[in-house]
Parts: structure tokens; sequence; C-alpha cells
């Protein structure tokens, strides 16, 4: 079943004294997500990450365009008991404890009143805050904000969870929290969408992964598809003493550690350099396959935009 | 329902937590410093004098607390972003509108009622006795309250739409017109040809605060009519009211960026 549908789903913004000027926040996005995954999405700041969120939890109207969850329109306030979110750098409110702050979520979601104590007890203690329970938000480090903010997200038991950057403000631990958390709900079955720009994370948690760069959807699919469809490189490794004439033109990156050579280049020139090696009657040590991570996949669908509009395509 | 009774209540706690009822301290020693001076050097007046300097202290705290906790019910929500969480559980914008104004008036009905026990324990302090035409300050009180959710409504409002800044020039402004208000009426009865129409649309827009303001009739044991407090009421229901449609629709629109 599919758990996010977005449907030319678009956001432009009226700016200017007059509100005449139109920024364009996001461009019609088509997207689904199925449920039972866990799906990144990746762009550098202001690509319109968090604007589809808010879309999403229907904190900004679209301009055109729709969105469903679970099925249901998301306009449709019921629907909202079936999601949980955690926004960028939460904020609550401080003069709340901990304690508190979950109670009044847990009723605003309609926790049954019998479960509510046992679900905030068990969720400050999932997420290491059982002792600063009774502790007022204003206390708290950022790092807890980040905790209190994850135990509202999940507290009623919602069956789509978004995140908007859930890692960011968080020591490598607190990361690493997260990162079982998400690995958690998965098993759980639970759909979670989460925004980063945090690639290893993106590419160690997520199913799928989409790239959105200048409110536009660059690519989507399974991080190995993506990953492949990247031009392939190889690693040549030698001993000599300089770099033979002939592999800058290749387009390699080589390094020099001592007598080792180290050269990488695109798989299609592998034969070319093979030849200057054996050329200059030098003895190759070994040969291997660079295997292309997501960030060489997002760099290259990002970079696109550095290039004209036309080249882009 | 109960959503709107839980943000009411959270409000209130809000309130309570940022020592906005401390303002009942300042009002006691206000009041009691002046009974005691009046006691002193007033002959025949006290009632009156307490009378007066109490209500209008209840009117004047009251409405410092309206304008500026009303003008950031909600734009201080969507700088913080604390609404985010909210709107993204199953809350209607209405709901957090309604419950964000019950919540301040409900805060502004406790202080009241804190003060009028203050005004009529100044009043016991200075006549030894209370008499039947004491009741009246009850109505006083009561309209007292209805300006307050005037007020409040018209705080919400401005705040829905502009900065906390502005929406509290726009409420006092209003407030202060609205003092007047019965003058203005006068004035456009009195004025001719596009001044006239201008002048009635400005006096019967505007909130008529003058028409809530019985403090003089009771200070002096004057009786206020029951058809008065039907028309006031009735009056500031409907004002009250109309005022927090136009914040609901106003924030149904809004993005909150």
């Amino acid at each position: 079943m599919v758990a996010i549908e977005t449907i030319n789903l678009e956001k432009t913004y009226a700016v200017g004294f007059w509100r005449k000027k139109p920024r364009v926040a996001l461009r019609p996005l088509n997207l689904t997500v199925e449920e039972g995954e866990v799906f990144g999405f990746l762009g550098p700041n202001g690509a319109g990450k968090t604007t589809t969120l808010k879309l999403l939890m229907g904190l900004v109207i679209p301009t055109g365009g729709t969105a469903r969850i679970l099925g249901k329109n998301i306009d449709e306030a019921e629907i909202k008991a079936q999601i949980g979110f955690l926004p960028e750098q939460p904020y609550f409110y401080d003069y709340l404890t901990a304690k508190e702050l979950l109670e009044y979520y847990a009723q605003l979601s309609g926790v049954e009143p019998k479960e509510r104590t046992r679900k905030i007890e068990a969720m400050l203690e999932r997420v290491g805050l059982k002792d600063a329970a009774r502790v007022q938000l204003r206390k708290f480090s950022k790092g807890m904000l980040q905790r209190v903010g994850l135990a509202q997200a999940i507290l009623h038991d919602p069956k789509v969870i978004f995140l908007d950057e859930p890692m960011s403000g968080l020591d490598p631990m607190g990361r690493r929290e997260v990162r079982d958390l998400i690995e958690e709900l998965k098993q759980q079955g639970k759909t979670v969408f989460f925004s980063t720009h945090i690639l290893s994370d993106a590419e160690a948690l997520c199913d799928r992964v989409a790239v959105i760069h200048q409110g536009e959807l660059r690519g989507v699919g399974h991080v190995a598809e993506l990953t492949s469809s990247v031009a392939g490189k190889v690693e040549l490794i030698w001993n000599g003493s300089a770099v033979p004439d002939g592999f800058s033109a290749l387009g390699a990156e080589c390094h020099m550690s001592g007598e080792t050579i180290r050269a990488v280049v695109p798989e299609v020139q592998q034969e070319a350099a093979l030849e200057i090696l054996r050329r200059e009657r030098l003895r190759l040590n070994s040969l291997t396959p660079v295997r292309s991570s997501l960030e060489e996949y997002y760099v290259q669908k990002v970079s696109l935009a550095a290039k004209p509009a036309g080249a882009a395509r | 329902m109960s959503r709107v009774v839980r943000i009411a209540a959270n409000t209130f706690r809000e309130a309570v937590r940022d020592r906005v009822l401390y303002n009942l301290i300042a009002f006691a020693l206000l009041l009691s410093g002046a009974a005691i001076l009046v006691g002193q050097i007033s002959v025949g007046i006290e009632r009156l004098v307490v009378v007066n300097l109490g209500l209008t202290a209840v009117s004047l705290f009251g409405v410092v607390i309206a304008i500026f906790i009303g003008i950031g019910l909600v734009s201080k929500e969507m700088e913080k972003r604390t609404l985010y969480t909210v709107l993204s559980r199953p809350v209607r914008r209405w709901e957090f509108i309604v419950g964000k104004f019950l919540g301040l008036t409900g805060t502004l009905f406790v202080n009241t009622f804190f003060m009028a026990i203050g005004v009529f324990a100044a009043l016991l302090y200075v006549s030894h006795k209370f008499q039947s035409s004491d009741a009246w300050i009850l109505v006083a009180l009561f309209f007292i309250v209805l300006q307050f959710l005037i007020l409040c409504a018209l705080a919400l409002l401005f705040s829905s739409f502009s900065s906390p800044l502005l929406s509290a020039v726009f409420a006092f402004s209003l407030f202060v017109i609205g003092s007047f208000a019965e003058d203005l009426r006068g004035f456009a009865r009195m004025s001719r040809g596009l001044a006239q129409g201008l002048a009635t649309t400005a006096a019967y827009l505007v909130p008529n605060f003058s028409a809530l303001n019985v403090i003089g009739q009771v200070a002096h044991e004057q009786p206020i009519s029951a058809h008065l407090i039907a028309y006031n009421t009735a009056y500031a229901l409907a004002y009250s009211a109309m005022a927090i449609c136009g914040a609901v629709l106003i924030f149904e629109r809004r993005n909150l960026k």
C-alpha cells in the first residue's frame, strides 16, 4: 500500500513589497513512498525539503497539486492521528516539563487517557530522558530537545513518521541513537520519511532516496540503483618515480606516496591507462573497480544546476 | 471540542507560568495603599473614590494583559515554531484559535475574580459594611470582562496577520477610539455629507467600549438597567465572535513559513 503520495504538489510564494514577484519553492512534485519504507529526502539547504514536509503536514498551503497519506487527502485532520512529525531544530513550550509536553501532545493526538501515562513513561525511557522528565524544557540542551522532539513524534504510535533533519545538532552518540531508532521503527513496519543532507546516514538507513535541488526533483530510486547509474571508476596502483605523461588527459586523479602511485580513472579510460603503463614498462600492482557512493550520485544531480538549463537535461 | 479545551488549558498554564498573575500583587498594593490614603483624607466620598479607583485599575490591568498577551498568541507560536507540532496533529486551525482565545479570556477572568475580591475588601475597609447598591459593582465588573472578551478577540485577529508591534498598536488604538465611541456617534449625527457617512461607518465599526464602561454610574450608586445588561452582553458576544471568525478566516489561509 502507498503510504505517501504527492501529485503535482507545488508551492510558489509571492514575495516583494507588493507580493507580485513569484518565488518557486517547490516545482510540481510527483513522489510515491510505499508503506514500511525508510525514505530519504536529500538536498542542499534551501532545496525545498522543508517546504515539502510543511506541505505534507498542512502547515503550508499548496499552490497546486495534492498529496495523500495512507490514501487520505492531507486536508483531512483525522489522518494526522496516523502521522508523527519532527520539525527541523524543534522548539517546544519551554515552560512545560518534558512529561507535561508529552502529555499535552498525547491529549491532542487522541491517546486514550488510561494508556497515556504508560506511553509517556515508556517514551521518556526510550529517548533517555527519564531522569529529566520533570525538568522544564527551558533548561534542556539542544540534544535533549531533539530527543523530546523524537519522543513527541512517535508517542502516539503513528504509522507514518516525518523527520526533518533528525540528526541535526546531535553529537555522534546522539546520531547513532537516532539511527537505531529509525531502524527500530522500520522493523516495526513504520514508514519513515526523513530529510537530511548527511548522505552517510541516508545511505546506511534508506531503502530509497530522492534528491531535490532548487525545488525540483532530480532523481529517485533505490540507493544501489542510483549509485550504479553513476559512471564507474577504476583504481590503478603501480610503482614508479613519476606519473607518466598522458594520465592527466584521461581525467585521472593521481596521488604519489613514496614509490607508489595511485590513480583513479573513469572506467571507460581503463584500457588507455593500461596502455600507457605498458608503453612506459611500468609494473601494475593492482586494478580495482571503485564503488560509486551516494555522494557521487548526489553531487552529480545537484551540480546539474550549475550548468545551463539546456545542458541539464 | 476536547482539543479546544486542551489548548485553552495550556494557554492558561503558560500565562500562569510566565507570571502574568503577578500583576495581582501590584494591584493589591495599589488598592490597599489607596484605601488607607482615602480613609485618611476624604470625608463622605471614600466609597466613591475606592469604587472608581478600584474598577478603573481592574480595567486597565486587564486591558494591558489582554493586549500584550493577545498579540503574541499566534505570532509567538509561529515565530518560535511551536505551532508546527500542534498543527501536525489532528488539530484544526479554528480549534487552535478558539482554544487560544478561551485560554486568554480564562486567564483574565481568574485575574478579574481576584481583583474583584480586592475591590470589595478595600470597600469594606473604608465603608465598614456593604450596602445593596454595591451589587451594581458586580455588573460593572461583568462589563469589564465583556470588554476583555472583545479586546482579546481583536488582539487575536490582529495577531493572525501582523507583527506583535503592529498588533499592539492596532488593538490599543481601537481600545482608545472605542472608549469614545459614543462621542464618535454623536459627531456622526452632527456631520453632513461624506463626513457623516465616514463617521457613522467608523462609529459603528469600532467596538463600543464606552457603553461597557459604567464605573462612574456604579460609583454614584446608580442602578444599571436590565436592558443595558442584555444589550451589552449580546453586543460583546457578537463582536467577539465576529473578530474570532475573522481571525480564523485569515489564519486558515496562512502559510506557516
